[in-house]
């Protein structure tokens, strides 16, 4: 296993003036997506017309095929995204010092408030077809994609080697050809990673986003996550079941056919000059590579590719560094000017927005009921931490089970929680326990296996001749919890903490509310606030609630996570 | 030797085997003997997977011998034995512990109380000349200062043995002499509070310089070829003839021929039966230039030779090895001779030396051999590579035959022998010499 940073964690910028204006320009955009989409076209939201989910398991197949193609071309905006917005952002530092915010507190977003925004946009910009809401749940899983994918992309670019830099500028590559043979497959490894981290934790958003509720449009793709809603609403179990299986299935075979192969592939970009540990080859990428006629079709189309890379595309002629120039002070302060009136502009309209319906009372109620999920959370997060801490320590210091540990869990981590959620609410109306305690645990069951599967990361990587000397020095109990293996651990665990935790956020948004047929258990807390104020149709209290929540995250992120992980990766590693 | 007291360590018949699935055990160690008395310092002496530290491993009770006995002050052996310190080659202290807190750690964990473990670690920290450095953080300290950590943790839990896996090999050669002499000025004195110590080094003149008994390892299996006394006083001269003469002998010792190896006519040799050093062909050729030229007109003294070159024995001895076995030079008494082959390859322009290096692989290296004769067999001309990792592995531990295999895929295509494909991990001909097949 690798071990990998999520990028909330990877940038060592402190706050500044920027995060602040990114913030109100994200959501100024979100507000005049909607406005927009009310605006211009002005008629009254049509229900479009919905094909019937059949609950018979036969029509499963052809659900899931149309989950997984909704997958797919949301995978394809995400690299178009993080190819020209990641790029653009690196190589032009006066975007950058815009753009980059922007992505930050864009990935602080909760996902699922992106709904009630582009929903109304999309179905107002294609007025009763499918179209609109095809484009609506596509966008969903976008966003759970496309930040992190741009981040690690951008992150690679600034992090070029200079030595290769400087020769691919002595061979007179145009940009073009520099983009294709030096800074794709530089960022490469780090790229796929990611992306193929960004898919797993996507499935959850592709459920979530099928069958969707805002104010009276409401829409039912055909999909997976609409037959489980409709299953709900029939409470008809054996088909969650069924749905379950399913996508039990999906998830393996992408697993095997698409996540492994590809991951170990991008193992040759690596950027070492010694050779990597590598485990054994995933048996389909050995098909590709040994199969003659898989192997002529790779060349085919690799050709074709290489082709294209290789076009100039340029009519300028790559010139000198000139590093004497400074950069022009007068641009950048029209640039920053810019920016402020951008932001300010943003501003007011948010204001006005919101202060058009809303009250003091309303932004009061919004934070406390943060704090209500903040509680949630970081009780959450104590208790999976002493559940899996000891758990993952014990897998990873076994080679033999971590082999099989380490694949399962990160299965477990693609699968969509929501699926889960029935059978628990089941358990809840049955029991008639109470819905504020116990539909917390849903928030953590998609995203405690990064928990897992990062610990486990950690305590394997823990080196030999550490455990040589905790052995010859006969250190053991507690001590050696104390003083060696959770310090040893401690940056894999909070790069897993920080992805559960994130993720917590952006499930409370569907745990705290759940539904059994006519049964309806509502949890006190900011995920249920939104997910209340999209299913009213209520998009002031939606835009506060996703506010409050992404100043939520991004507090705990700036005033935790980040100084915790700099501090352990400053302790834990020699040179 | 009728001690009263049962000597610290006794090893008797130890036997280290590797358990590949089926097939027949692979021989880390065998039949090894060994007895530590206090106040002594014993080396074990021996190049690189000669199975020496497998033995300070079993002595410090981290590893379980196969078979054998291993006894501590004359009782067996269970798991890690008290009263056993160990300094490592790569230091192995804690990076999130401070140099006190690295110290005390052995400490903690003998349950020793907080004023006690506060004034033996500083004692420990004085002694090794570590004071001032308490609150620093390892990462603050170059490799030798990392290094006298090490050695300050181990002393300060005050071991009946010091064991020490090449404590000073990832220094560079200033810095370990430094911590050398400081570490036998310390134990001349009376100062360490150690009984024995056991050094594991592959440097010759660092056993010689330090210990008072060496114990030479032949490998493949890992045996005692020899054991020898030491009979200087400390301080050592490392000038002094007789100190020369030494260091000579063992170098002598260490390149013998193991008996002759008898693969004639009886059975033809097994391919997959000897692990290949992972030497460069680009080293080869230096070493073959300089002992052509001047000052050695083609036969030079190793000891001189590792000096003037600045190699390890560990570096210098596989690439003899290796040039001796492909027929460019011969090793004797620890010296090396250029042969005409040899001589032949070191004055040929690059294309030449290509030819005369692959006809040496074809007479000498039947692994190359057999795998060019496997890729011609075949109708699409290409084989992959586990097949002769398995086989290899059948004679070999697997990081030899990861290692054999890598040498031979080098070997092979400077040599235009045969091309690999790393991707697929097979090997395949040459365009050329694919088409001359189907021709």
């Amino acid at each position: 296993m690798r071990n990998f940073t999520p990028p909330a964690l990877a940038g060592h910028r402190i706050p500044n003036r920027f995060d602040g204006a990114a913030l109100l320009i994200v959501m100024g955009l979100l507000i005049a997506l909607v406005e927009v989409g009310r605006t211009t076209i002005g008629t009254p939201i049509a229900q479009i017309q919905n094909t019937p989910i059949h609950l018979d398991p036969a029509w499963l197949p052809y659900y899931a095929l149309r989950s997984t193609a909704r997958m797919f071309v949301a995978l394809l905006f995400s690299l178009v995204f993080t190819f020209t917005y990641a790029t653009l952002a690196a190589k032009s530092r006066r975007a950058g010092m815009v753009l980059i915010p922007i992505l930050d507190i864009l990935q602080s977003v909760p996902i699922l408030g992106f709904l009630t925004f582009t929903t109304v946009f999309f179905l107002h910009l294609f007025p009763g077809r499918v179209m609109g809401a095809e484009l609506a749940s596509v966008f969903v899983i976008f966003t759970s994609q496309a930040w992190n994918m741009a981040f690690s992309f951008y992150q690679s670019l600034t992090t070029l080697p200079a030595d290769l830099q400087e020769a691919s500028r002595s061979f007179r590559l145009s940009p073009w050809q520099r983009f294709w043979k030096l800074d794709v497959p530089f960022a490469m490894p780090g790229l796929v990673w990611n992306t193929m981290l960004s898919m797993s934790g996507g499935w959850f958003f592709v459920v979530a986003s099928e069958a969707v509720t805002v104010g009276n449009t409401q829409f039912t793709l055909p999909g997976i996550g609409s037959y489980v809603a409709v299953a709900l609403k029939k409470e008809d179990l054996p088909a969650i079941l069924y749905a379950i299986l399913a996508m039990l299935v999906v998830i393996l075979l992408y697993d095997q056919l698409l996540f492994r192969p590809l991951v170990a592939w991008s193992g040759k970009f690596r950027f070492e000059t010694t050779a990597a540990i590598s485990g054994p080859e995933p048996w389909m990428l050995k098909m590709l590579r040994r199969t003659a006629l898989f192997h002529t079709i790779g060349e085919m189309i690799g050709g074709v590719f290489a082709s294209v890379f290789r076009l100039r595309l340029s009519f300028r002629q790559p010139g000198r560094m000139d590093e004497t120039s400074e950069p022009s002070r007068m641009i950048d302060g029209i640039w920053f000017a810019m920016i402020a009136a951008v932001a300010i502009d943003a501003a007011f309209h948010i204001v006005a927005y919101v202060s058009a319906t809303l009250h003091w009372q309303d932004l009061f109620t919004a934070l406390l009921m943060g704090v209500y999920t903040a509680i949630r959370v970081a009780v959450l997060m104590i208790v999976a931490s002493l559940i899996w801490v000891p758990i993952g320590v014990w897998i990873g210091l076994r080679p033999r089970i971590t082999r099989i540990a380490q694949p399962v869990a990160q299965f477990l981590a693609a699968f969509p929680a929501n699926l889960l959620f029935p059978p628990v609410v089941l358990a809840i109306v049955y029991f008639h326990v109470n819905p504020n305690i116990w539909l917390t645990p849903l928030m953590l069951i998609g995203t405690q296996w990064y928990l897992l599967f990062n610990v486990i990361a950690g305590a394997a990587a823990f080196p030999g001749d550490m455990k040589e000397a905790i052995a010859n020095f006969h250190i053991r109990g507690l001590l050696w919890w104390r003083k060696v293996m959770i310090p040893g651990i401690l940056p894999y665990f909070i790069t897993g903490a920080l992805t559960a935790s994130g993720g917590a956020w952006n499930a409370s948004i569907v745990a705290e509310v759940a539904s059994w047929g006519r049964h309806r258990l509502v949890a006190q807390g900011l995920g249920a606030y939104i997910a209340q104020a999209t299913s009213t149709g209520n998009t002031p209290r939606v835009v506060l609630g996703v506010v409050v929540m992404s100043c939520f995250v991004i507090f705990f992120n700036r005033i935790l996570w980040r100084p915790l992980y700099a501090y352990a990766v400053r302790r834990t590693t020699l040179g | 030797m009728d001690q009263i007291t049962p000597p610290l360590v006794s090893v008797r018949n130890c036997r280290q085997a590797y358990h590949k699935d089926s097939s027949a055990d692979l021989v880390v160690l065998d039949d090894v003997n060994l007895t530590l008395h206090e106040g002594e310092i014993v080396a074990l002496l021996g190049r690189s997977g000669s199975g020496k530290s497998t033995l300070l491993r079993i002595v410090a009770g981290l590893l379980k011998p196969t078979s054998g006995e291993v006894n501590w002050r004359g009782k067996p052996l269970k798991g890690p034995a008290p009263g056993v310190a160990m300094v490592f080659q790569s230091f192995a202290l804690f990076p999130w512990l401070t140099v006190q807190e690295n110290v005390e750690l052995g400490l903690e964990a003998l349950r020793v109380g907080k004023d006690d473990r506060e004034e033996r670690s500083e004692e420990a920290i004085d002694l090794i000349g570590l004071g001032g450095y308490d609150g620093a953080y390892p990462k603050e300290l170059s490799g030798g200062m990392r290094q006298r950590v090490g050695l300050a943790r181990a002393l300060v839990v005050h071991p009946d043995l010091l064991l020490m896996d090449e404590p000073f090999s990832a220094l560079d050669v200033l810095t370990a002499e430094t911590l050398r002499t400081d570490l036998i000025d310390l134990w001349m004195d009376g100062k360490l509070p150690v009984k024995s110590i056991l050094i594991v080094t592959h440097n010759i003149e660092e056993a010689v310089l330090m210990a008072d008994r060496i114990l030479v390892f032949s490998s493949n299996p890992g045996r005692v070829a020899h054991e020898l006394k030491v009979p200087f006083t400390h301080p050592r001269n490392r000038f002094d003839p007789a100190f020369r003469q030494m260091v000579d002998d063992i170098y002598g010792i260490m390149t013998r021929r193991k008996a002759p190896e008898v693969h004639a006519a009886a059975a033809p040799p097994n391919p997959f039966g000897h692990a290949l050093h992972p030497v460069g062909t680009n080293l080869m050729a230096g070493l073959l230039e300089t002992l052509r030229g001047q000052p050695y007109n083609g036969r030079a003294d190793l000891p001189a030779l590792a000096a003037a070159l600045q190699f390890e024995v560990d570096e210098l001895l596989p690439l003899g090895e290796t040039l001796s076995m492909l027929g460019f030079a011969l090793l004797e008494e620890g010296d090396i001779l250029i042969t005409e082959t040899g001589r032949h390859f070191a004055e040929a322009e690059t294309e030449d030396r290509k030819e005369i290096f692959a006809e040496a692989l074809r007479t000498h290296v039947p692994l190359i051999t057999e795998i060019r004769s496997v890729i011609d067999q075949r109708s699409n001309h290409r084989a992959a590579a586990v097949r002769f990792r398995d086989q290899l592995e059948d004679h070999m531990s697997p990081e030899y035959a990861e290692e054999t295999l890598r040498t031979v895929i080098a070997w092979g295509r400077y040599a235009e022998i045969f091309e690999y494909d790393e991707e697929a991990q097979q090997f395949g001909l040459e365009e050329e010499d694919e088409e001359e097949h189907e021709a």
